[in-house]
């Protein structure tokens, strides 16, 4: 029946007819809990899980209700990332709302037996609490959604992501099609105010106010851009977002669009994320054939379309004005501000840069108002905030959760805490340019100004969890070796002030820190942050500032007593034997591999200290924990 | 403004993969009298990458006049980029994933394991041209860490210990020009 129909919606009422039509596509899903009915499988097909052979768990899926006679029973299709990375492969089945982790291919026909004919469950898939040790069965029960909001995610593992009637059932494309028939540009800008929606790619910036310029600087063409750059290492909030629902991006360009009077949109991407791409343009492709985009939108009067640009690798384009000259196929090098994009950007044309969370927002406002929006989260910080926790974490993944969250909550509710038992130390947040804000401060309640306060940022939302197996200084180095090779090179004081913070911590960590390197550090972070000209450079030095002020000790041990307490920088470690418990089994010896380590069969063995290149392996094939680290 | 760049030397690259090319550009309708043509250079080299597998000298002359612009231009921007390269990557493209979550999952260790036992080093390719190894900064699969990609197949949770046996599928592929069957 659907086949047949004529996609191509004209007016507001239209859309509302199509909305209407497509409902009962997810009558299942949305209303969860009842146990008959028609079933519909949903399978994770995020690049989390799609590495993890989901497309194959899916088409298993496909055949075996097929093989079955199933097709007026169950649906099966893919959807886009539940945010529970680390136990996918992601199976869900509704209306049951149940949640099968780490699906493998060959579950398939169980699942289908038990679950769909059998009416039963399949409790090894289940998810298990660790702190419970007992199985949960429903995804509302899990600790690690209790806690979570999602409005940025909303349909992320609730909607197939390559069929826009989905989008379409859960009212996608009616806050344009309010937007463009019942209000002013004016109107919209003014809800996008109110609601304190603030840019998410990190800076915090209101969004309506971005709009506001946009609106107000006169220019024959203005242009949106859908900063899709997402290079922090850690982060794949945009990425998920654009893989599970592009189409709440593109509605939200087209809105942003129609309030500063823009009809050409960009979607800056990076050419690291193949199946966003993918995703993204077969978006594009049902939106411009439904009529959503293109000329005349819903007979508005309001042109509109969007163009994909693909990133070369290179993380500086992610601040604006770097952006934009690589949109213009030049160098992405950055340029001072102001003028401002709103006022001078894209081919020197009023333009506004806002990224993929903060547009995937703006259609709920729209339909849900500016009142609801800004009743969640702080005083300052509205709304929620998408984070990807990774690192030494039990449950790494995406939660969304509102503003005013505490990182304890985060980290231990929703996390399910730190991974095999160890301690907390640390958590990063805001990649390269952000902090890592240590155990004293997990408590603080999570927005722009509080983690600025405690020397952090918000950031994209990347979130690395550190435990004591962790060396501070080691991070602080590792966040610099990725300013140094992702500096543009237009300002000396970020080209060579970052290599020589990199060289110090490289110095540090190798035992050849000084105290008067200390002092250099701070110095020289000083000068980079003042005299940079983007963010990169002005943000470079937080890793190291942060980490020197909470975990001076570390760096005190480095330098005055060349040890690392982690156990983590290798030219500082020291091997050895014990000789109470060498058996002489000779296990070490052949596994390490510039053999220094003498002693015959049955006898003492020992490790030629100058010739150990510090590797670790001895240790780890000694079966009688007679190598010791220190 | 139609610019003049040197001359080509001769070239060695297949003619056929630059009619492909030369299609691709074709599609793309380029005006040169428009300042916004280069809105679709990066594309381009995109392109030409994924066709002739790295962007020489002379593929930069091809495309430089295509856009009607300096050579310089093109080369400023492939130099730029991370993604675009001017020598030849391996048959197979090793990537070790070293962002956060990666690295803090030993991703190093991983990466030394891959040079130890290709004998190369981060940045080479061996010497028969089948392998090459980079670093690269996060695919945003850190649910796997630590990832390792192989052309376009990506491994979860790569540990030291393992990666001989990664290897040893493309290995005995390099030796028997079969395509790798993978577990």
């Amino acid at each position: 029946m659907l086949k047949e129909h004529t996609p191509l919606i004209t007016s507001y009422p239209g859309l509302l007819a199509e909305h209407a039509r497509c409902k009962p596509l997810l009558d299942s899903r949305l209303e969860t809990g009842r146990t008959t009915g028609r079933r519909q499988i949903l399978v994770c097909g995020g690049t989390g899980c799609h590495t993890s052979e989901s497309a194959l768990i899916l088409e298993n899926f496909q055949k075996q209700i097929a093989r079955q006679g199933l097709g007026s029973a169950v649906k099966a299709s893919a959807t886009g990332c539940f945010g529970f990375c680390e136990k996918g492969p992601i199976v869900k089945v509704f209306p049951d709302d149940v949640f099968y982790v780490q699906v493998k291919p060959e579950d398939v026909e169980e699942i289908v037996d038990v679950h769909i004919i059998g009416n039963q469950r399949v409790k090894r898939l289940l998810y298990e609490e660790p702190q419970l040790k007992a199985t949960v069965e429903t995804q509302h029960a899990m600790s690690f959604y209790r806690k979570q909001q999602r409005i940025a995610l909303r349909n992320c593992g609730l909607i197939a992501p390559e069929d826009i009637n989905e989008y379409l059932a859960t009212g996608g494309y009616l806050s344009l099609g309010k937007a463009l028939t019942e209000m002013t540009p004016e109107a919209v800008i003014d809800v996008i105010k109110r609601s304190g929606l603030r840019g998410r790619g990190g800076a915090g910036f209101s969004t309506g106010r971005k709009w506001e310029f946009g609106r107000n600087y006169a220019g024959d063409e203005k242009f949106v851009i859908c900063n899709a750059d997402e290079g922090d290492p850690g982060a794949f909030m945009d990425r998920s977002i654009m893989e599970g629902d592009s189409h709440s991006v593109i509605e939200g360009m087209a809105i942003a669009g129609y309030a500063i009077g823009a009809h050409r949109g960009y979607v800056y991407i990076r050419a690291e994320y193949p199946l966003a791409v993918s995703r993204l343009q077969i978006a594009l492709a049902q939106a411009r054939e439904y009529g959503l985009l293109g000329h005349n939108i819903l007979g508005s009067g309001f042109d509109f379309d969007i163009e994909v640009k693909l990133g070369a690798g290179a993380f500086v384009c992610g601040e604006e004005t770097a952006l934009i000259h690589s949109i213009q196929g030049e160098r992405g090098e950055p340029r001072t501000k102001p003028p401002f994009p709103a006022q001078s950007g894209l081919w020197n044309k009023p333009t506004i840069v806002n990224n993929v969370e903060t547009l995937a927002n703006v259609p709920a406002i729209i339909a849900r108002g500016a009142e609801w929006y800004a009743g969640i989260g702080t005083a300052t910080s509205k709304g929620t905030k998408v984070f990807a926790l990774a690192g030494q974490i039990n449950n790494v993944g995406l939660v969304e959760v509102p503003m005013g969250t505490t990182l304890r909550e985060i980290i231990y509710d929703i996390g399910g805490g730190i991974r095999g038992g160890k301690e907390f130390k640390a958590v990063q947040t805001g990649g390269p340019s952000g902090g890592c804000i240590p155990r004293q401060f997990l408590d603080t309640p999570i927005d722009y100004e509080s983690l600025a306060q405690i020397g952090s940022i918000m950031g994209s939302g990347g979130m690395i969890v550190m435990s004591d197996k962790d060396c501070m200084v080691n991070i602080a180095k590792f966040y610099l070796e990725f300013t140094v090779d992702e500096s543009c090179g237009r300002c000396l004081p970020c080209r060579i002030g970052t290599k020589r913070l990199h060289e110090i911590l490289t110095n540090i960590t190798e035992g050849k820190g000084t105290p008067a390197d200390l002092v250099e550090l701070r110095e020289l972070s000083a000068v980079i942050m003042d005299a940079s000209l983007c963010g990169l450079g002005q943000t470079a030095p937080n890793p190291v500032l942060s980490t020197m002020k909470y975990f001076w000790d570390e760096y005190e041990a480095h330098v005055l007593h060349k040890t690392c307490p982690a156990g983590v920088c290798q030219k500082l470690l020291r091997y050895e034997i014990i000789p109470d418990k060498c058996v002489g089994c000779t296990a070490c010896a052949r596994a390490c591999p510039v053999g220094c380590i003498s002693g015959a069969v049955k006898q003492l063995h020992v490790i030629d200290q100058s010739r150990c290149i510090k590797c670790g392996a001895c240790m780890a094939k000694c079966k009688f924990k007679a190598i010791y680290r220190h | 403004m139609p610019r003049v760049n040197p001359k080509p030397q001769e070239r060695v690259l297949p003619p056929e993969t630059y009619a492909e090319l030369d299609a691709f550009i074709a599609a793309l309708h380029l005006d040169r009298e428009d300042e916004r043509r280069k809105e679709s250079l990066i594309q381009v080299l995109h392109k030409a990458q994924h066709l002739f597998g790295f962007l020489p000298e002379e593929v930069q002359l091809h495309i430089a006049d295509a856009f009607a612009i300096n050579h310089a231009e093109v080369s400023g921007v492939i130099s730029f980029y991370n993604y675009f390269t001017t020598t030849p990557k391996g048959k197979y493209q090793i990537n070790v994933c070293l962002g956060t979550a990666c690295y803090v999952n030993g991703a190093e260790k991983v990466l030394q394991e891959f040079e130890h036992i290709l004998g190369i080093r981060s940045g080479q390719v061996t010497e028969d041209g089948k392998f090459s190894i980079e670093s690269l900064r996060c695919v945003g699969a850190c649910g796997l860490a630590p990832v390792v990609t192989i052309n376009d197949r990506v491994y979860g949770k790569v540990q030291p210990g393992k990666v001989q046996e990664i290897l040893e599928h493309y290995l005995v592929e390099a030796s028997g020009e079969e395509a790798p069957v993978h577990a």
